[in-house]
This record gives structure tokens, sequence and C-alpha cells, in this order.
């Protein structure tokens, strides 16, 4: 088995608001994250897949389809984009990193032919990741 | 659904590798310059790896501000700018980074109590060239 990782970055603003908590409840637990104005991140997404090296073609997958499944199931989705208000998984969801990663391997996994995927690497910022491994 | 969150902090401090069961010659032979005997310091990045359900209402794992305060005062107040070889965690026992790995991550494992929440494994880079990882003496996930 070997494992393949392709990075690719974003950039997109949110915010974080539950319309069931109070005001008060909403600014404790989210704090600056609360601003109803959102705020932005350059967001690094790394993906990886497993699988077996084919023994003609010497892949794990397809990079040339890997890269195409991520541009248009992703980065097309979600890039430069508010993520409250354009992205259909947030209307319901708070746009949080966790939320983000699990929207990115429910977008991706059902498209990807040759390999599996293994795991979805989101950094918000170079200090603060989140990995999703389709765990339930 | 279960995620893991992972957040980077650093902190510097000092320490000299040396062992009192060993001879100085032996000393010097296994730790090289690292037993230069007034110490060297080091940049330390820390991981700290958490995992746990996404809670439906706040779409977190954990709330990172209290993971913050947690590490804040019980890691980073402790062991920044200190000389670790002079601190009772290390008394007898070799301030390598292996050490220091299982130090901090037992702290973590025993202090950061928030329901759901369990401490996955730290990840800690001494330099740019090396890092360590511990989990608590479990397998790392892939």
């Amino acid at each position: 088995m070997v494992y393949l990782t392709r990075r690719t970055e974003f950039s997109a603003s949110h915010y974080y608001h539950n319309p069931e908590f109070t005001p008060e409840e909403n600014r404790r637990i989210f704090g600056k994250c609360n601003n109803p104005h959102g705020h932005g991140h350059n967001y690094t997404l790394e993906v990886t897949v497993k699988g077996e090296v084919d023994r003609r073609s010497g892949f794990v997958v397809d990079l040339k389809e890997l890269k195409e499944v991520m541009n248009r199931e992703v980065i097309d989705a979600l890039d430069h984009r508010h993520l409250n208000k354009e992205v259909p998984e947030f209307k319901t969801q708070i746009p949080t990193s966790e939320n983000i990663a699990i929207a990115i391997w429910q977008r991706l996994e059902p498209r990807l032919r040759v390999a599996q995927l293994h795991r979805v690497r989101l950094y918000e910022t170079p200090d603060l990741f989140v990995d999703f491994y389709g765990e339930k | 659904m279960k995620a893991h969150l992972t957040r980077r902090y650093w902190f510097s401090a000092s320490h000299r590798l040396h062992s009192d069961e060993m001879t100085e010659a032996e000393n010097q032979t296994v730790y090289g310059k690292c037993n230069n005997p007034y110490g060297h310091g080091h940049n330390y990045g820390l991981e700290v790896t958490v995992s746990g359900p996404v809670d439906a209402s706040t779409g977190m794992v954990c709330n990172l501000a209290d993971l913050d305060a947690f590490v804040e005062r019980e890691i980073l107040d402790r062991f920044g700018h200190s000389n670790l070889n002079v601190l009772e965690e290390f008394a007898g026992r070799v301030p390598t980074t292996e050490n220091l790995c299982r130090e901090i991550f037992e702290r973590l494992e025993s202090g950061f109590k928030v329901p759901n929440v369990k401490v996955e494994k730290i990840r800690m880079e001494e330099t740019l060239m090396n890092s360590f990882e511990y989990a608590g003496g479990r397998e790392l996930q892939v």
C-alpha cells in the first residue's frame, strides 16, 4: 500500500454563529470568530489517497485526475467564497475547520474512482489543522 | 463524525544531555556536543492532537480557547525559558526530547479533561531537522 498526498490552497471567509444560542452564548463560545461580518483564511488542503501501485503505470492514482476532482469539487466551490452564505453544507452547519474537512471528504469520496481516500487534512493557519479519516 | 484537531505551539528552553550512570567518556561518546557542560537551547515546536466527535451545536471537536489556556498554563509557562535539567520532572532523567515528549503527553492526558475529547498524540520538533512523536505508547495513526 502506498499513500499519496496532493496539496492545494483556497481562500475563503466565514463566521461562527449558532442561531439556537443566545447572543451571549455565541460570543462566549466562539469569541472573535463570532464577529458578524466574518473574517477570512488562506486554507491549505492536503488530500491523501492510498492504493496499490499499478504494475503498468507505476501510479497509485492518476495525479491529473486527482487534481481535476479536487479543483472541481472543492476549489471551484469554496475558493474566494463566503462559506456561510455561498456553500450549501454551511446553511445548516457551522463552517469550522472540522466541518469543512468533513464536507470536503464527502465531496471527494464518491468521485474518486481509482484510489481510496485516506485522509483530508485542512490547515486553517500554519499552526492549526484538522484531520478527518472518514470515521463515524 | 470523529475528527482530529492539531494545534501548534512554540517554546524555548535549554538542556544538557548527560547521564550520571555513564562515565565522562561514555557521555561524550553517546551525546557528543549535546553533552557540553553548560548546555544549549532549542526553539521547540509542539503539536498537540486531540480527537473526538464534532459537536453538532458548535461544529468543534474541542474549544481551542480551552486547549490554549491549558497548554499555556501547564506546559508553556512551566517549560518555556527554563533550563530543563534543573526541573524536578527531570531529576534522575536525561531531558532528551523523547523524555520531554513523554512528560508533556502525560501532563495533557492526565490534566486536560474535556468530555468526549481524547489527547491523541503530540509531536515535538527540536529543530527543523528532527522531530519526535508520542501517543502514550500507542501506535500512531498514519
